[in-house]
């Protein structure tokens, strides 16, 4: 008290410019409950200063939360950080620094109840900070824990919200929060309702914080309460699990189990036997039983409990689950908009799988296209296919060895791998391919070989370890329409470059020169070479298109996987799959083969996610149904295209 | 008439008297004789007539009837399948049977089979038996399972591929898909047959727990003689008269043999059937010798090497088709051993390890090109040579 009355003089005598708007005048006014604050008393303190609009009280606040505020030997408070025996104090109106022995100050240290009570007074005046981070961060704070409290000072901030985004945020929080803790159940209601249009994980997690139950067992069921479901045992709750509800409530006695029967049967063998029966005869359930319930008519076990028993005492009860929320009409909105938001979900899953499908198909395709064009147009069998992919991918690799910047460096590696491969398939064409020509089985082999070789080659180079082509950082992240459905910005890369690709060889084929005479020689090689046109030119370089391609699509493909000697073979099947189904010859054919996989797989793969193996293993078994009934695939060639 | 069928083909006769001589030459330096080659040398050796044995079905699948078949290693791993779970049962069941006769209280006939099925599904965390191990209790279902199961399967991919005439190339990759998809299959936990970590144990043959691995090295290197012996005899014998003639010319214009009125997709069927089951017999022998299977081993590569084999023994001649499959597998053993020695250049020391496949693909596109009778093309050149 007689502090409280030095005080008083120092004010009087120090500051007599002091106005009634001066923050140290106002925490002076309640110097001991700021001093030593109590959860009860502080929030007289908190409302004062609420209400003085004083700027500097936010900071105060914080301050005062972190234990940063010092109190001087002359009661005035400061906030202080100690520095050995010193303290840098700062002035809390205004801001002016100095330092001061450490001794005969205090430090205010505010307990947990209270800071946790300081802190919800803080977030009235963050959220109306003009520093926009830290609105922004106190709006986090709120999401992370949304607490009744919140609820209207958020609501009070947002009219005078500046910044446009932000300001719709503190909308759909506030929704969440007044469907939380709205006080008017109409309120919580019309929130909840708003809520229906909303898939974000957020939302689906605040109506189902709402729906929360828990399982009550009673003999009768209670009229009053909020019940969410009535659980059957043997359906909607299994007999064990509802006897073990039992079990726990010490309604009932656990079910003696086998083990326990044999570990009672062989601590009571007397004389080879147990009650009557001889110790060789305990090899069959019936028998271990009626041995037990001698043990358990004798005293010596504890009595038998079998699924007849649980059955019975089952009847006797009824299971259910019941909110914890006791309002039906919210529980009922919330479950109106449940289903409401969750069929959202489901249309945006339809979307989002789509993509990537699409993004799967478009990988297909690159990877594809090359050996479509070989194959169809020379009918040569590539097996090596799979390798100029992997050459591909390893050109990107040592591009980005010797040149540092990512996206200079896919610039360079594109054209590269293109160049790469084409040597190498023009090199492969003019030593082995050529002299194989009517022999289609023996190109596979020849080609195997090859492609044996190869792997074999880039792992004696490169090792078998995985080796990164990293992405230009423009193309990381990825595009979010919302938290259902988003796709990364690499795969509409590839996507993108399918596309240009899908195009690319369509000119070419329709609207050069070159695939004119290519045309030529599909289908006829022998009237195209008395036109004058070269069939082994042709051929040559056919092939190197079509590796000069499978190279591209490596450096798409070691993108967004690793690069190993072994890419290519986990490509080849596919590709084969894919110009297989799609129809030989033709790139519209590629197209359709690549989509039809790409969707069927993550079809398969969306019915039964936890196993991409089986969907593999299905989607296999498709195509080789598939094959039974259009053996020249989807788009099959007619007339004397067609023909072997 | 064998005598006169064997008396038209003296190449099986020579071949016969080469395998018996080889025998006898095993079994006397083995244990069982002066003791200089060790068990594990038995051993493979007696796998590698395994191979020879499906290489010589595969000879006939694609060198006699032009079915590039890219899958009968999926038979070839369904028969070791299907033996190995006779075996993984049965020695199960011992181990298990032998830790209940320490306990006082006799087990149940449940919680006999519930240890066993721990004691196998534990390593997939399951316990129950698939219903796929429903006769694994018993050797001689098993063994009807190991030619009914490839059979059967054989026959319904054959009868979808060639009834809708998937030739050439297509029915070579839709082999391979098939073999691919059997190979995803198993690799999952729940397939029933233990996932990627396949079944084994399987050296350990129940009921001959006492018995040195030496004598049964030997008994299962005597059986895969003897079953090469037959299957080549066999394949001999359907190759040669009115039917081989049919199934060569297949081969060579398919279409013309139908129009000649043959029923084509009937033999392809059959000989593609019957290759299946012979693959999977050679497999039911081979992994007990093997000691492990699991479904990396019908793998697409797996059944693409086979073609090698073959191709760079020769196709179109049975013994070439055995030539390769025991010169190639023996080698790229040897090689990748570490049995050979290593180069050094100078510069660069080229370990054999890393460089057998290179070797082994180039010298395979260059058989392709430059000798495509392979190593069996040398015996034409010899004997037909001096007359």
């Amino acid at each position: 008290m007689t502090r409280v009355l030095i005080m008083l003089a120092m004010l009087l005598g120090f500051s007599p410019a002091a106005q009634a708007q001066d923050l140290q005048n106002l925490l002076q006014t309640h110097a001991e409950e700021v001093a030593s604050p109590g959860r009860r008393t502080v929030g007289v303190v908190l409302d004062d200063l609420a209400a003085s609009g004083i700027p500097q009280v936010a900071t105060f606040l914080e301050q005062w939360q972190e234990k940063s505020v010092w109190q001087g030997p002359e009661g005035l408070f400061f906030i202080a950080a100690e520095e050995g025996d010193t303290l840098n104090l700062t002035d809390i109106d205004s801001g002016v620094q100095s330092t001061a022995p450490a001794a005969g100050f205090t430090q205010l240290k505010p307990n947990g109840g209270v800071r946790r009570v300081i802190g919800t007074a803080l977030v009235q005046f963050q959220l109306m900070d003009p520093d926009l981070t830290r609105r922004t961060t106190a709006v986090a704070s709120i999401a992370r824990r949304p607490e009744a409290s919140q609820l209207a000072p958020l609501l009070a901030s947002i009219d005078g919200e500046s910044d446009a985004a932000l300001k719709a945020r503190k909308i759909q929080l506030a929704n969440f929060l007044s469907a939380s803790f709205a006080d008017d159940p109409t309120d919580r209601i019309a929130a909840i309702t708003s809520l229906s249009t909303d898939v974000s994980v957020e939302a689906r997690a605040v109506l189902n914080q709402i729906l929360t139950t828990s399982t009550g067992i009673a003999t009768q069921l209670p009229s009053d309460a909020n019940i969410a479901q009535v659980l059957t045992p043997g359906a909607e709750i299994s007999l064990d699990a509802a006897y073990a509800l039992l079990v726990e409530d010490d309604l009932a006695a656990p079910i003696t189990t086998a083990e326990e029967i044999k570990s009672a049967l062989a601590a009571n063998i007397v004389d080879g036997r147990v009650g009557d029966v001889p110790v060789v005869q305990l090899n069959t359930t019936d028998n271990r039983a009626y041995a037990y319930a001698q043990l358990a008519e004798a005293g010596t076990a504890p009595a038998l409990v079998t699924t007849a028993d649980r059955d019975a005492a089952l009847a006797d009860y009824v299971f259910f689950e019941i909110y914890d929320e006791d309002d039906a009409t919210i529980t009922t909105a919330a479950k109106t908009a449940l289903a409401s938001v969750e069929t959202r979900v489901a249309v945006g899953q339809t979307a989002d799988l789509t993509l990537d499908a699409l993004s799967l198909a478009s990988i297909y395709f690159l990877a594809a296209i090359g050996l479509a064009i070989t194959f169809g147009v020379m009918g040569v069998i590539n097996m090596a296919h799979g390798e100029f992919i992997m050459m591909g991918a390893y050109t990107g690799y040592v591009v980005q060895l010797f040149v540092p910047s990512y996206t200079a460096s896919i610039i360079i590696a594109l054209p590269l791998a293109f160049a790469v491969t084409f040597g190498a398939g023009v090199a492969m064409e003019r030593l082995v391919i050529r002299h194989l020509y009517h022999r289609p089985l023996e190109t596979l082999l020849a080609t195997f070989g090859i492609s044996i070789a190869l792997q074999q080659l880039a792992k004696n180079i490169f090792g078998t370890q995985a080796r990164p082509l990293t992405s230009p950082a423009w193309l990381d992240g990825a595009l979010v329409f919302n938290d259902v459905v988003q796709i990364s910005y690499i795969r509409i890369a590839i996507f993108v470059l399918a596309v240009i690709f899908l195009f690319l060889i369509l000119f070419v084929l329709k609207r050069t020169r070159l695939g004119l005479e290519v045309r030529a020689v599909t289908q006829n090689p022998g009237m195209a070479a008395s036109m004058g046109i070269n069939p082994d030119r042709i051929n040559m370089l056919t092939f190197g298109l079509g590796s000069g391609i499978a190279g591209i699509a490596g450096v798409a493909i070691g993108l967004y996987a690793k690069v190993t000697s072994e890419m290519g073979a986990d490509y080849i099947v596919q590709s084969f799959m894919t110009v297989v189904v799609g129809g030989v010859g033709n790139v519209w054919g590629t197209l359709a083969g690549a989509s039809l996989i790409g969707f069927l797989q993550k079809g398969i793969e969306w019915l039964n996610p936890s196993n991409t193996l089986a969907a593999q293993t299905y989607m296999i078994l498709f195509i080789i149904l598939f094959i039974q009934f259009r053996p020249k695939g989807i788009v099959a060639l007619k007339g004397r295209a067609a023909a072997d | 008439m064998t005598n006169s069928f064997l008396m038209r083909n003296p190449s099986t006769l020579w071949f016969l008297l080469g395998l018996s001589l080889f025998t006898i030459v095993v079994t006397a330096l083995s244990d069982a004789g002066v003791g200089v080659m060790s068990t594990s040398f038995v051993k493979t050796l007696g796998k590698t007539l395994c191979l020879c044995l499906i290489a010589v079905a595969m000879d006939v699948v694609w060198g006699y009837c032009g079915i590039l078949s890219l899958g009968h290693f999926a038979f070839f791993g369904i028969g070791g399948y299907a033996v190995g779970m006779w075996l993984m049962y049965a020695r199960t069941e011992g181990i298990v049977l032998d830790s209940f006769a320490s306990q006082t209280i006799p087990p149940t006939p449940q919680e006999v089979t519930d240890a066993i099925g721990n004691q196998i599904f534990g390593v997939v965390g399951s316990s129950e038996f698939p219903a796929i191990w429903a006769f694994s209790d018993s050797l001689i279902l098993q063994l009807l399972l190991v030619v009914l199961v490839p059979g059967l399967l054989a026959l319904l991919f054959g009868w979808l591929a060639f009834r809708s005439r998937v030739t050439g190339v297509y029915l070579s990759i839709l082999t391979q898909a098939m073999t691919l998809a059997l190979a995803l299959y198993l690799f999952q936990n729940d397939s029933g047959l233990r996932g990627n970590n396949g079944l084994s144990g399987l050296q350990n043959i129940p009921g001959f727990e006492d018995t040195p691995q030496s004598t049964i090295s030997l008994a299962f290197f005597y059986a895969s003689a003897l079953a090469v012996a037959l299957g080549y005899v066999l394949f001999a014998w359907i190759t040669s008269g009115k039917m081989g003639s049919v199934i060569k010319a297949i081969r060579d214009n398919e279409s013309r043999v139908r129009f000649l009125g043959y029923h084509v997709e009937s033999y392809k069927l059959f000989v593609f059937t019957i290759t299946a089951v012979v693959a999977a017999i050679a497999g039911a022998l081979y992994y007990p010798q093997a000691g492990i299977i699991n479904p990396a081993e019908i793998a697409p590569i797996a059944s693409i090497y086979l073609a090698v084999w073959v191709a760079i023994g020769g196709r179109g001649r049975l013994y070439g088709a055995v030539i390769g499959a025991a010169f190639v597998s023996l080698l790229s053993s040897w090689f990748t051993g570490g049995g050979a020695p290593a180069i050094p250049l100078g510069f660069y020391t080229v370990q054999w390890t890393d460089w057998w496949l290179v070797l082994l693909g180039l010298s395979f596109v260059a058989v392709t090109l430059y000798a495509p009778k392979g190593i069996g093309g040398l015996f034409d050149y010899l004997v037909r040579k001096p007359s």
